[in-house]
C-alpha cells in the first residue's frame, strides 16, 4: 500500500511538471477558444475569400500532426526568427493551440449553424448589425451545443499536452520519466506507485475540466428559465389589473 | 436652400410620424426556376391598412420578406417613406445597388412579427423587447425597460415581464413578439399569419392586440392572414394574390363579399369552409 506514497521529494518534482503541464494547457486552451470562435464565425462569412481563408486554416490545423506542429514551433521558428530558448512553453502552446482551434472551429461552425434561421431573422427585423445579431443573439444560443464537445476537446489538449515532454520540456510526463530514471539509478523496479499517481493527477484534471463545463452548461441553461426576483415595476402606484386578454 | 437637399419628396409619400408609403416596382423574385413575385406593382399610403390573402404558395410571405430584407429580389424597385431600400440614388438620379450601410438606414423604418414568434429563447420577455431599443436606439437600460413594461402592459403581460419563451402559450409568445416590435416605433409593419401557428383558442388575445394597433396607431400595417372576418375589421385594403401577381384589389367588401374573378371566389369558398 504504501509503495503507492511517493517520497516528499518526487512530489515536489511532480508539481513542477504539473506547473508545466497546466501552463501548456491553459496557453492553449486560450488561443484555441479564440481561434475557434473567429474561425468558425469566419467559415460563415458571406465573403468568400475570409471563407477560404478560414477552410485553408482548418484543414491545414487538422491534418498536420500535432508533434510535426510542435517540432516546427520548437526547432524550426526559433531558428527562423531568432528566439530565446525560454519561450519553448509559449511555442508549444502555440502548436497545440492551432491544432485545437482547427477542430473547435468546426464544431462552432455547426452549433451556428444550428441555431434556427428564424433567430438571425428576427434580429435582422429588429435591425441589430450582423455582430450584434452574433453577440446577443446566435452566439448564445450557439454557446449551449458548444460547450459538450468543447470539454472533450480540452480533455483531449490535456492529453495532448504529454507531447511537450517531447521537445524537452518539463511537464508531468517528461518529469515521470526523469523520477523513472532516477529509480532505476537506485534499483527500484516496481513502476505501480509512480503510475498509479501520475494517473490520478491527470485524472483529477479532467474531472477538473468536466466539472467546469458542467456549471458553465448549468449556468446557461439558467438563463432560458425565468428570472429570478420581483416582477420589475414602471414605478408609481402598481397597476395590477393588465390581465386583459382571455 | 442648401444646394445638396434630398430630393424633394411628393408630400404623400412621408408622413411626419408613425407612417410611410410602400412602392413595389416591377419586383420580381425567383427561387430557380420558380417564379414566385413576377414584375409586381404594389403600393400602400402611409397609415393605410393592407391585407393579403391568397392560396400558399402564391407569394405572400415572399413579399414581406422582400420588404424586410431578409431576400433579395432579382429585379424592380422598392420605396419605403420615398426612399429605396435597395438602391441609392446618384444627384443625376439613377440608382445604383445599395451599400449594407444604407439597406440598414432604410429598414429601420420597418418592423416584422413571424409566423412562429421568434422570440429569443435566452431572453425574458422583457430582455426581447428591450435588446433592439438599447443596442440599436442607443437607449439607457432604464428607458427601455421603462418602454418594455409599457408596451407588456399593452399587451396585457405585464406579469409575464421575468418568464423566457419557454414558459408562455404560444398567443403569449406571439403578443410578445408584436411588443418587441412595436418597441423599434416602425413606420410600417408586417405581419405573416401571425395567429396561424396558434391553438385555436389563443388566436383571439393576439388578434385584438392588432386590433388596438390598427386603431391606435398611425403605423401603416400589410398583414397576410386567413382571418377573414378580422380581414374585414382592419383592411383598408385587401389584396386577393395569385401566382405571384396581384388578382384583385379592393376594399374589404368589394374583395370578401362580392369578387369579381373564379379564383378568388374559389379561394375564399375553401377558406371559409373551414
Ligand atoms: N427560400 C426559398 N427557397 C426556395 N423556394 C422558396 C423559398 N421561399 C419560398 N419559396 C417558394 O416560393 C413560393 C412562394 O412561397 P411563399 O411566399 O412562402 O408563399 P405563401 O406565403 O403565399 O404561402 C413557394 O412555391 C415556395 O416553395
Ligand atoms: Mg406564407
Amino acid at each position: 500500500m504504501e509503495d503507492l506514497i511517493l517520497s516528499e521529494g518526487q512530489y515536489r518534482q511532480l508539481l513542477v511538471g504539473l506547473r508545466v503541464t497546466l501552463s501548456v494547457l491553459g496557453w492553449s486552451f486560450l488561443l484555441g477558444v479564440v481561434l475557434s470562435l473567429s474561425v468558425g464565425v469566419m467559415r460563415l462569412s458571406s465573403n468568400r475569400v475570409v471563407r477560404g481563408v478560414a477552410l485553408v486554416y482548418v484543414e491545414f490545423a487538422r491534418g498536420i500532426s500535432s508533434i510535426i506542429l510542435l517540432f516546427i514551433m520548437a526547432y524550426a521558428i526559433p531558428i527562423l526568427f531568432g528566439f530565446q530558448q525560454g519561450s519553448r512553453l509559449l511555442l508549444a502552446s502555440l502548436a497545440l493551440g492551432l491544432n485545437m482551434g482547427g477542430y473547435g472551429a468546426e464544431i462552432v461552425r455547426g452549433s451556428i449553424l444550428a441555431v434556427p434561421k428564424g433567430q438571425t431573422e428576427a434580429s435582422i427585423a429588429l435591425n441589430l448589425t450582423p455582430f450584434q445579431r452574433l453577440r446577443f443573439v446566435v452566439l448564445p444560443q450557439a454557446l449551449r451545443i458548444i460547450l459538450p464537445p468543447f470539454g472533450n476537446l480540452t480533455i483531449e489538449i490535456l492529453k495532448g499536452t504529454a507531447l511537450v515532454s517531447l521537445i524537452a520540456l518539463t511537464d508531468l510526463m517528461q518529469v515521470v520519466s526523469i523520477i523513472r530514471q532516477q529509480q532505476l539509478a537506485n534499483q527500484v523496479s516496481d513502476v505501480t506507485g509512480l503510475f498509479v499517481n501520475v494517473l490520478m493527477i491527470y485524472f483529477v484534471i479532467a474531472q477538473v475540466i468536466n466539472g467546469v463545463f458542467r456549471l458553465a452548461e448549468r449556468a446557461l441553461d439558467r438563463r432560458f428559465s425565468s428570472r429570478p426576483g420581483d416582477l420589475p415595476t414602471l414605478g408609481g402606484p402598481a397597476t395590477a389589473a393588465a390581465g386583459a386578454g382571455g | 436652400m442648401p444646394t445638396n437637399a434630398p430630393e424633394p419628396q411628393p408630400a404623400s409619400e412621408v408622413s411626419d410620424k408613425g407612417a410611410a408609403a410602400v412602392r413595389f416596382r416591377g419586383v420580381h423574385k425567383a427561387f430557380g426556376d420558380n417564379v414566385v413575385l413576377r414584375d409586381l406593382d404594389l403600393n400602400v399610403e402611409p397609415g393605410e391598412r393592407v391585407v393579403i390573402i391568397g392560396p400558399s404558395g402564391s407569394g405572400k410571405t415572399t413579399i414581406l420578406r422582400v420588404l424586410m430584407t431578409l431576400e433579395r429580389p432579382d429585379g424592380g424597385t422598392i420605396t419605403v417613406g420615398g426612399r429605396h431600400l435597395y438602391h441609392e440614388e446618384g444627384r443625376d438620379g439613377s440608382l445604383r445597388p445599395a451599400g449594407e450601410k444604407h439597406i440598414r438606414s432604410v429598414r429601420s423604418d420597418i418592423g416584422m412579427v413571424f409566423q412562429h414568434f421568434n422570440l429569443f429563447p435566452h431572453m425574458s420577455a422583457l430582455e426581447n423587447i428591450m435588446l433592439a431599443p438599447v443596442q440599436v436606439h442607443g437607449k439607457s437600460k432604464s428607458e427601455a425597460r421603462a418602454l418594455g413594461l409599457e408596451l407588456l402592459e399593452k399587451v396585457g403581460l405585464a406579469e409575464h415581464a421575468n418568464h423566457t419563451p419557454g414558459e408562455l402559450s404560444g398567443g403569449q409568445k406571439q403578443r410578445v413578439a408584436i411588443a418587441r416590435s412595436l418597441a423599434t416605433d416602425p413606420a410600417v409593419m408586417l405581419f405573416d399569419e401571425v395567429t396561424s401557428a396558434l391553438d385555436p383558442e389563443l388566436v383571439g388575445e393576439v388578434l385584438s392586440v392588432l386590433r388596438d394597433i390598427a386603431e391606435e396607431g398611425s403605423t401603416t400595417m400589410l398583414l397576410v392572414t386567413h382571418e377573414m372576418g378580422f380581414a374585414r375589421e382592419v383592411a383598408d385594403r385587401v389584396l386577393m394574390f395569385d401566382q405571384g401577381q396581384i388578382l384583385e384589389d379592393g376594399t374589404p367588401e368589394e374583395i370578401l363579399r362580392n369578387p369579381q374573378e373564379q379564383r378568388t371566389k374559389d379561394f375564399l369558398g375553401a377558406v371559409f369552409e373551414h
